[in-house]
């Protein structure tokens, strides 16, 4: 992510705070830094912050993850970003505007038009067909019949649906629903898209596959995406950069890489140590310069992208014992990659200095 | 019973705890019962409540109705003749279109809501309708419902929406229906009589009032169930408030909906028979009650199966409707989406056309009636007459060894020609003493509760109900009502009570109290014992539900007649009648009850060792316990509905004021009466739900 990207979304000191009339307490200044004085006096005057003062960009045409346990406030979360919830304090500006001074009007037109959501229950109408659900959004908007096909069509087959237009929901299985879903949110050619724990209902293998899916469907679309997970592998496989939730507040933003390898503190720690490391180190961070001892032999080895996964490149390893080479997004090779250094970058040890691996500046 | 130390600081001396204050409280309680029985001989007001502090509140009524009556006539008059103009055009279609015609729709409907056997079954049951020779009678009783229950759900949906919107508006509606489904319907047909004039439209009108509370119910339920996620996907599809709510809410609550259309169409037909007690209609209800009156149970029982015929059409159909799923893609144009109802209506009006051409089929011949009556009445005959010695000593048997005593008390009831021999002082100390002693014993063994229910039930035995001064029965409830619910439970008892004694309503109402009280434990004792059968056998269970469904859907009167035939009139057949029906409930909860105790709890048992006797006592009964208090709350529910309806065979009490209310044409004796039943319900039902709560959240009651 080199490119300077523009921000979508932004999420400014957004508080929810359950309870009757709790803006009370955000007519002065005490909420500013959210002390843990201040939550404290809300929780024993007996309301319940489900989001703590969260703050972060979703820039364009990135996943965004909010990741979190049950009762961490992510669902809450992404509710104010869509308005679902009336968020208690904050901004949420969309495109420079701040979404929560739009008038319900206003509101609609931008769900229509700009919001696309996934649910994780699905959210199906019970009574209406696969064509009809996915054509739900656009119908409300009174769009005429044959523009409406050409969309809800379009849609189908991006997910994959085509033959089931005109069975209903409950003849399904979890993931055929989910992606009626997925292709109800679509229709209406969003610019953000909102999904909420979308896999979690789905048996391990099928997640797997909608994941897969909906990677595909990112590539070619380029959304600006927010993606709510109690899932910490679910997260580090399709964000771009997530975030960490906890009690309400976000104690972590990061790469998933930075994550992992510079947890800012125990909590986050707990979730990484279960990381294999494999999966998340990159080519590009293991890379070592090479030496002119066996530089004649670079010219048979193969080539891989240094944001390739070390998973994915132990098999040509495994075929190329004496290395692999690595090249930058600009395409100039970077170094070589050797089973020695995989192994030594896994176990944690450096070869100069005996220490843990060292982080390459983020972006 | 686990004492908590809440309850031992929260109420009453400190220096009591809770226990000790639970055994001085009905030591209290019962040291009153034996002053007041001891006294009431030389006391006056003690025995019976004394007349000059009843309260004309039968007069106020009346005086209050006068006026209203007098300003509001016109009004109500124009409501009833705005209403006769539909009645009339859906009551001349309907005789209107040849029987095949009906038939042919009627088979269509079904078909769509329950395949062909349904279709069969609704085509054989007009059928039967049609050879008895019941069809005018039956399309009359038929066009006052095809009117009422839309009317019925309009109404309901409409008042629903406003307790979906509005919470306090839910407030409001919520115990107004309590209200209005707990009056016994006849209780109010008397005022639309007199504001509304007589004839169909009564029936159409009351029909309407007693029909549409299930609707209403039905829909705040329908919509507020909706899945949240299913709402928030709505929205950010981008519904506006109308569109979420036609689009969204209505379609995913149809299912409710329709369930509400089904509960409301019984009622509707069941009311539409209770109505033609008025008479002035030639409908189905009142042929089974004429025919009744006049001893016809031939006659009767064939009208009265029509009657159950029509109900359980209407209940399959309705029902089938509601949960039938859609599993045909729709096409692409109305006509072919809808093309089974074009091709159903299409015929139909072929057949109407045909038929109106050819005589048969327009009326069905008179000569090809077929009614098996007279051969009926002979049976009937036969078997009473035979069988008298074994009816006549099942009636004596149950009348003086349980009815009587119960009423009356033992020591009126007990004689040289009853019970063979004189009850003197000294069996009644012998008697009190065994019931002390017993009361201890269940004190030691359960607890102060036990003592309590064994001390009530010797009371009951030996003075009878009706004789028990009124100040003592005050006392014993409000200390059940404060034992289960607290103080506002005891405070709302104790006022119902009041209102019975100022009224004049007591002794009337203890009488009911006696019936209705004989029959609950019968109903709910011999239910709950078949139910846990059913639990244990599929065979029991498969031969019992058809018998369930079909006293449950069937208009209540129907139910007396062939009790009436064998038992004649009296109190023993109105026991009877209310058993039969109030059985029901206790039945279905204990058998789901039992049945839906979890499996792991079951097998973990098991594998403890338990023996199945062990098994039942131990494990299954405490763990649905909650279920069967329910069936107990149903039960008595039950019970009293089919109080007033039992009165028609001959019973005192208060369902007879509600009729000499009807017959004299006096509001105010029969909403006095019908109030009473009302609040005897209401306080039963609240007392139950009181128990039921205890029992499911024990520490904090």
């Amino acid at each position: 992510m080199t490119s300077q990207s523009q921000v979508k979304l932004r999420c400014r000191n957004v508080w929810m705070v359950y309870g009757s009339n709790p803006g009370r307490y955000f007519q002065s200044d005490d909420h500013r830094n959210a002390t843990d004085s201040f939550i404290g006096k809300l929780r024993d005057e007996g309301f319940i912050p489900a989001a703590i003062d969260v703050n972060f960009d979703l820039l364009s045409g990135e996943i965004f993850a909010i990741m979190g346990l049950s009762g961490s406030g992510k669902s809450t979360v992404v509710r104010c970003l869509s308005r679902l919830v009336e968020p208690t304090f904050g901004e949420v500006i969309l495109d420079g505007e701040n979404l929560l001074e739009a008038s319900d009007r206003e509101l609609i037109e931008i769900r229509r038009h700009k919001m696309g959501m996934v649910f994780q229950n699905f959210g199906l109408l019970p009574h209406l067909t696969v064509f009809e659900n996915i054509a739900f959004p656009l119908s409300l908007q009174k769009i005429q019949d044959s523009e409406l096909r050409v969309q809800v069509e379009r849609v189908i087959e991006l997910v994959g649906l085509e033959g089931r237009e005109s069975s209903f929901p409950r003849q399904l299985s979890g993931g055929q629903q989910q992606r009626v879903g997925i292709a109800r949110s679509l229709a209406v050619e969003p610019e953000i898209w909102f999904l909420d724990e979308p896999f979690s209902a789905l048996d391990p293998l099928i997640r797997k596959q909608m994941q897969d899916e909906f990677l595909r469907i990112q590539q070619l679309l380029h959304k600006s995406i927010v993606f709510i997970t109690h899932d910490f592998l679910e997260a580090l496989r399709v964000a771009d950069r997530m975030a960490i939730m906890r009690d309400g507040r976000i104690v972590q933003i990061g790469t998933p890489q930075e994550l992992v390898f510079a947890p800012a503190d125990d909590y986050v720690a707990q979730f990484t140590s279960e990381v294999p490391r494999i999966r998340v180190l990159t080519a590009g961070q293991i890379v070592e310069p090479i030496m002119d001892a066996i530089v004649d032999d670079t010219r048979a080895m193969p080539v891989a992208p240094m944001d390739l996964p070390v998973e994915d490149l132990l098999p040509q390893l495994a075929r190329h014992p004496s290395g692999v080479l690595v090249k930058g997004t600009d395409g100039d090779v970077l170094g070589i990659v050797t089973p020695d250094g995989v192994i030594r970058s896994l176990s944690g040890v450096n070869r100069a200095s005996a220490s843990p691996i060292s982080l390459p500046d983020p972006v | 019973m686990p004492t908590s130390p809440a309850i031992a600081g929260s109420a009453g001396p400190f220096f009591l705890s809770a226990k000790d204050q639970k055994v001085l409280g009905w030591l209290a309680v019962f040291l009153f019962t034996a002053g007041c029985i001891a006294l009431s001989g030389r006391i006056a007001w003690l025995g019976s409540y004394p007349e000059v502090l009843i309260l004309p509140i039968v007069e106020w009524i009346n005086q209050a109705e006068d006026v209203i009556v007098a300003t509001t006539k016109p009004f109500f008059r124009a409501i009833a003749w705005l209403l006769d103009h539909p009645m009339t055009w859906v009551r001349d279609i309907l005789h209107w279109l040849p029987w095949p015609a009906l038939m042919l729709f009627a088979g269509a409907v079904s078909y769509r809501a329950g395949g062909w056997t349904l279709a069969l079954f609704t085509v054989l049951g007009l059928g039967y309708m049609l050879v008895i020779g019941y069809w005018e009678e039956g399309m009359n009783s038929l066009s006052l419902v095809a009117i009422s229950v839309p009317l019925a759900v309009l109404v309901g949906f409409t008042i629903g929406i406003w307790g979906f919107v509005s919470r306090p508006a839910e407030r409001i509606i919520m115990p107004t229906l309590d209200v209005l489904q707990t009056v016994p319907a006849f209780a109010y047909l008397l005022p639309i009589l007199i504001l509304f004039g007589f004839g169909p439209v009564v029936g159409l009108i009351a029909s309407v009032l007693y029909s549409f509370a299930p609707m209403v119910r039905n829909t705040i339920v329908g919509l507020r169930n909706v899945a949240p996620d299913i709402i928030d996907s709505g929205l950010m599809s981008g519904a506006t408030r109308r569109q979420l709510f036609w689009r969204v809410r209505v379609p995913t609550g149809l299912r409710q909906l329709l369930l509400g259309v089904n509960q409301t169409t019984m009622a509707s037909l069941s009311m539409v028979i209770v109505a033609s007690i008025i008479g002035g209609t030639s409908d189905i209800g009142w042929e089974v009650l004429s025919t009744m009156r006049k001893a016809q149970f031939g006659e009767s029982l064939l009208a009265g199966i029509v009657i159950a015929l029509m109900a359980m059409i209407l209940d399959r159909v309705t029902n089938g409707l509601a949960t039938r799923r859609d599993e045909t893609a729709g096409g692409q144009t109305w006509i072919l989406r809808n093309r089974f109802w074009v091709i159903a209506l299409g015929a139909t009006l072929a057949v109407a056309l045909v038929g109106r051409i050819v005589p048969i089929l327009m009326t069905y011949p008179e000569t090809w009636v077929v009614s098996p009556a007279g051969p009926m009445n002979d049976f009937i005959t036969w078997f009473v007459v035979n069988f008298q010695p074994a009816i006549k000593e099942i009636k004596r048997i149950s009348l003086f060894y349980a009815m009587l005593p119960l009423k009356i008390g033992l020591a009126q009831t007990v004689s040289p020609f009853t019970w063979g021999f004189v009850w003197t002082g000294n069996h009644m100390a012998i008697t009190v003493a065994g019931l002390a002693l017993l009361a201890f014993a269940g004190f030691r063994k359960f607890g102060v509760n036990a003592a309590a229910a064994i001390a009530i039930a010797g009371c009951l035995f030996l003075f009878g109900i009706t004789e028990l001064p009124w100040p003592a029965l005050v006392a014993v409830f409000t200390m059940i009502a404060y034992r289960l619910g607290g103080t506002s439970l005891a405070l709302g008892v104790f006022a119902g009570l009041m209102f019975l004694l100022v009224s004049g309503a007591w002794e009337k109402t203890m009488l009911s109290l006696w019936l209705c009280g004989i029959a609950v434990i019968v109903a709910f004792v011999a239910g709950s014992a078949l139910g846990i059968w059913a639990a244990h056998s599929n065979h029991v269970s498969r031969i019992m539900r058809p018998v369930n469904d079909t006293l449950q859907t069937m208009p209540l009167f129907v139910i007396l007649i062939p009790i009436v035939m064998v038992f004649k009139i009296g109190e023993f057949t109105a026991l009877l009648a209310i058993i039969a029906y109030a059985y029901v409930p206790a039945f279905r909860y204990a058998e789901h009850g039992l049945r839906n105790v979890p499996n792991d709890v079951v097998e973990a048992a098991r594998s403890m060792g338990c023996t199945p006797n062990q098994l039942l006592w131990r494990v299954k009964l405490p763990l649905a316990l909650p279920n069967i208090m329910l069936g107990l709350n149903q039960t008595i529910m039950y019970a009293i509905a089919m109080l007033v309806i039992a009165a028609l065979v001959g019973t005192n009490g208060l369902g007879q004021q509600v009729y000499i209310g009807l017959s004299k044409g006096d509001v105010g004796i029969g909403l006095v009466a019908g109030a009473g039943m009302a609040i005897i319900a209401i306080m039963a039902d609240r007392m139950c739900q009181a128990a039921r709560r205890r029992l499911e959240a024990p520490d904090q009651a």
